[in-house]
C-alpha cells in the first residue's frame, strides 16, 4: 500500500523536477520548475494588420486581413524574449474595425488543449451524467411488476469494460455504414447526412462523451437508488396526505434527502472524468488535430510513450492538484448543507 | 365511473412500461449488435448495419469469426493471463486487506487513527496521476526468483499483481463492517483464551459473507477491466491480458467481424456471470455509495 501509492505519488513529485528518462545514458539532473514553465507558459500579443505605403490594410484574394507572421516575433526576436519559442494557440479579432489580432500562445498547445478538452468533458459530463443517473433512479423506484429486469439491464453495460465499450461504439459511430448514422438516416427519412462522428473536430469529443455517458450512467444510477431508498416512506405518505404535488414531494421530501448522495456522486463522476483515457485512446488517439486530447493521455503519451518521466510526471502533479483543488471547492461549497 | 379509472390507470401503466423499455433498449441493442455482428462476415455486417438485420441472427451465420480470431491471436494464452491475474489479486487482496481492516477496527495500537486517514486519503489520489512514476519504479525493483537476485519487473504477472493487492477502498470496507459487528462476540472469545488469529479466521470472517462478496465483486471488475497499467508494462505477448490483446486485430486490415467474435469472448461471460449474481453486483455497489 505504501509502496505502490503514497511512494509514487512522492516520486511523482520529485521526478517532475527533474529530467528522469526511462533509459538514459546521462545522469538524472535536478532542473527545478522547468518541466512546468514548458507545459504552463502562456503569452499573447496583438498583431498588427500589414498596411501598404498609404495606410491601408493588405488583403489576400479571399478579402482575409494579411498579418505578419508570427515566427517573426516568437523565434529568437530580442523584442519579445517572454514568447520565445510559443506557438500559436487560439486568436480573435481586435482593435478599431476588427483589425488587430489578439494571438494566444502557448509553449506547449498540445498540452493546452488537452487541459480545455479535459475541463470540457468534465463539465458535461458530471451534471449530465448525474442528472440522467437520477431520472433513471426514479424511474426505477418504482413499484411496478418486473422493475428488477429492467434495472439489470440498466446496469449492463457497467460490468463491461470501458475498452470493450469503445471498440464497439467506434463500429456505431462509423462514418460510412455506422448503426447511429443508419439510424437517423432512417428517422429522418435520409434528410441527414452521415457523420463521421470521430473523424471531425466538432464531433469526436462529444461522442466520446455520448458513449462514456452510456456505459457509466447504470453505475451512479444504482448509488442514486441507495440513497433514495434511504429516505423514510412516512415521509411520502405525509405529503400525500398534505395533497403536495409531484413535482412538491421531489423538491420539498425527495430532494433534501438526496443531499449528500448528490455530493457523493458529483464527486465520484469528476474524479472518474479527470481520468479520461481508456476511451480516447482506443477511438481516436488524440486526435482530430488534438480535438480529443486529455490530460491523460498526454501524461501517458509522454510518461510511457516518449520515454520522458519528468515530462509525464509534471502533467501528473498538475493533474493531482486540479483533482485536488476541486475537490475541495466542491466540499468548501457544500460544507453548510450537510 | 370505475370502469374509467381503470382504463387511465391502465394507460398511466402501459405508459409507463413503455417508457422503461424504450430506455432499456437504449442499453440493450448495442449488445446484441455486438454478439450478432460476430456472427456474421465481415462483409455482410457492415451491410447489415443498415437495417435492423443489424439486430438479428440472419444471413450467413458461423462460428466462422471466432475460429479466426483465435488464429490470428492467442486468445486462449489472453483468458488464461487475465483470469490469473484477477484471480491471485481479489484473492490475496481479500486476504490481506481484512487482516489490515481487522487491525484497524479490532486491535489497539497506538497510531491507528493517522494510518486510516491516510488510508482514505489515498482514496483521492486517482490512479492514472502515479502510473508514470510507478511504471519507473517498477522497472528498477528487485525480485528474487529462480535464477537469484533479478532486477526490474516489466513483463510479468507480478508487475500486473502486486501492485492493486492493498487498497484503500477493500480496506475501508473491512472497518466498517468490523466495526459493525458486536463486540461481545469477540470478547468472549478472548475470555475463552482464543487468540487474535482465532478471533480473526474462526469468529469473524465466517461472519464476513457479505462484505467479502462487495470487496470481491468490486476488484473483480477493475481487475478484469484493467487496460492502462497493463498496456505499459507489458509489452510481451505471454503476460498480456485480454484487454490489450485487442490490439491484435488493428495491424493491416481492421476486421470488424473478428472484432465483434473477441469482443463478445471476452464479454460474454462476465455478463452472464453479472446475470446470475445481478442482486450481489448491484447491492455492493449500492453499499460504497452509502459510505459517503
Amino acid at each position: 500500500m505504501l509502496v505502490f501509492i503514497i511512494l509514487p505519488f512522492f516520486f511523482a513529485i520529485w521526478f517532475s523536477l527533474t529530467n528522469q528518462r526511462l533509459i538514459s545514458p546521462n545522469p538524472t539532473k535536478f532542473i527545478g520548475l522547468s518541466n512546468y514553465t514548458q507545459l504552463l507558459s502562456v503569452g499573447t500579443i496583438v498583431l498588427e494588420p500589414e498596411r501598404d505605403a498609404s495606410g491601408a490594410v493588405l488583403r489576400d484574394k479571399d478579402g482575409e486581413i494579411e498579418y505578419p507572421r508570427l515566427r517573426t516575433f516568437t523565434r529568437n526576436n530580442p523584442d519579445h524574449p517572454k514568447i520565445d519559442g510559443m506557438r500559436e494557440w487560439f486568436s480573435w479579432q481586435t482593435g478599431p474595425n476588427d483589425e488587430f489580432k489578439r494571438v494566444i500562445l502557448a509553449k506547449d498547445v498540445v498540452f493546452m488543449r488537452a487541459l480545455k478538452n479535459t475541463f470540457v468533458f468534465v463539465i458535461v459530463v458530471a451534471p449530465l451524467q448525474a442528472g440522467l443517473a437520477l431520472m433513471l433512479a426514479l424511474l426505477i423506484n418504482q413499484r411496478l411488476r418486473g422493475i428488477n429486469v429492467y434495472r439489470a439491464i440498466y446496469f449492463m453495460p457497467v460490468v463491461i469494460s470501458i475498452v470493450v465499450v469503445a471498440f464497439l461504439w467506434r463500429l456505431i459511430y462509423d462514418g460510412n455504414n455506422g448503426l447511429l448514422n443508419n439510424l437517423l438516416g432512417a428517422i429522418s427519412f435520409g434528410a441527414i447526412e452521415p457523420i463521421d462522428w470521430l473523424g471531425q473536430t466538432s464531433t469526436a469529443l462529444g461522442a466520446i462523451i455520448g458513449m462514456s455517458i452510456w456505459q457509466a450512467v447504470g453505475f451512479h444510477m444504482v448509488i442514486w437508488l441507495s440513497g433514495l431508498q434511504t429516505i423514510s416512506p412516512t415521509l411520502y405518505e405525509a405529503a400525500e396526505l398534505e395533497g403536495s404535488s409531484k413535482l412538491q414531494t421531489f423538491r420539498y421530501v425527495t430532494w433534501p434527502g438526496l443531499r449528500n448522495t448528490a455530493v457523493l456522486i458529483l464527486i465520484v463522476i469528476t474524479m472518474q472524468a479527470f481520468g479520461l483515457f481508456a476511451q480516447v485512446d482506443v477511438m481516436t488517439n488524440g486526435g482530430p488535430l488534438d480535438s480529443t486530447q486529455t490530460i491523460v493521455f498526454q501524461a501517458i503519451e509522454r510518461g510511457y510513450g516518449k520515454q520522458d518521466i519528468s515530462g509525464g510526471s509534471a502533467i501528473s502533479v498538475i493533474l493531482f492538484v486540479i483533482v485536488l483543488s476541486i475537490s475541495l471547492i466542491q466540499r468548501y461549497l457544500t460544507r453548510e448543507r450537510i | 365511473m370505475s370502469v374509467l379509472q381503470s382504463d387511465n390507470y391502465r394507460l398511466r401503466l402501459f405508459v409507463r412500461y413503455l417508457v422503461l423499455t424504450l430506455i432499456a433498449a437504449i442499453f440493450i441493442f448495442p449488445l446484441i449488435f455486438m454478439v450478432m455482428s460476430s456472427l456474421k462476415p465481415s462483409q455482410q455486417l457492415l451491410v447489415d448495419s443498415g437495417s435492423l438485420r443489424a439486430f438479428l441472427p440472419v444471413g450467413d451465420i458461423s462460428l466462422n469469426n471466432y475460429t479466426l480470431a483465435f488464429q490470428r491471436a492467442p486468445v486462449g494464452l489472453f483468458v488464461m493471463n487475465s483470469l490469473f491475474v484477477t484471480g491471485v489479486t481479489v484473492l490475496s487482496s481479500l486476504f490481506l486487506c481484512s487482516l489490515a481492516g481487522f487491525s484497524i477496527a479490532i486491535l489497539d495500537w497506538k497510531g491507528k487513527a493517522v494510518v486510516l486517514s491516510a488510508i482514505l486519503a489515498t482514496l483521492t489520489v486517482p490512479f492514472e496521476t502515479i502510473a508514470v512514476p510507478l511504471l519507473l519504479m517498477s522497472s528498477k525493483l528487485p525480485w528474487v526468483g529462480m535464477e537469484g537476485l533479478e532486477f526490474g519487473w516489466l513483463n510479468s504477472y507480478r508487475v500486473q499483481i502486486v501492485p492493486f493487492i492493498a487498497d484503500g477502498l477493500t480496506i475501508f470496507l473491512f472497518v466498517q463492517y468490523f466495526r459493525d459487528l458486536p463486540r461481545d462476540l469477540i470478547e468472549a472469545a478472548r475470555v475463552e483464551g482464543a487468540s487474535w488469529w482465532t478471533v480473526y479466521h474462526k469468529v469473524l470472517m465466517p461472519l464476513s459473507g457479505p462484505v467479502i462478496a462487495t470487496a470481491a465483486i468490486l476488484k473483480f471488475l477493475a481487475m478484469y477491466n484493467q487496460y492502462l497499467w497493463p498496456l505499459m508494462v507489458v509489452q510481451e505477448e505471454g503476460y498480456r491480458p485480454v484487454l490489450v490483446g485487442l490490439q491484435y486485430f488493428f495491424q493491416l486490415n481492421t476486421a470488424w467481424g473478428e472484432i465483434m467474435a473477441y469482443l463478445s469472448l471476452i464479454t460474454v461471460p462476465v455478463l452472464a456471470f453479472y446475470l446470475v449474481l445481478q442482486k450481489a453486483f448491484i447491492a455492493s455497489i449500492a453499499s460504497t455509495g452509502v459510505k459517503g
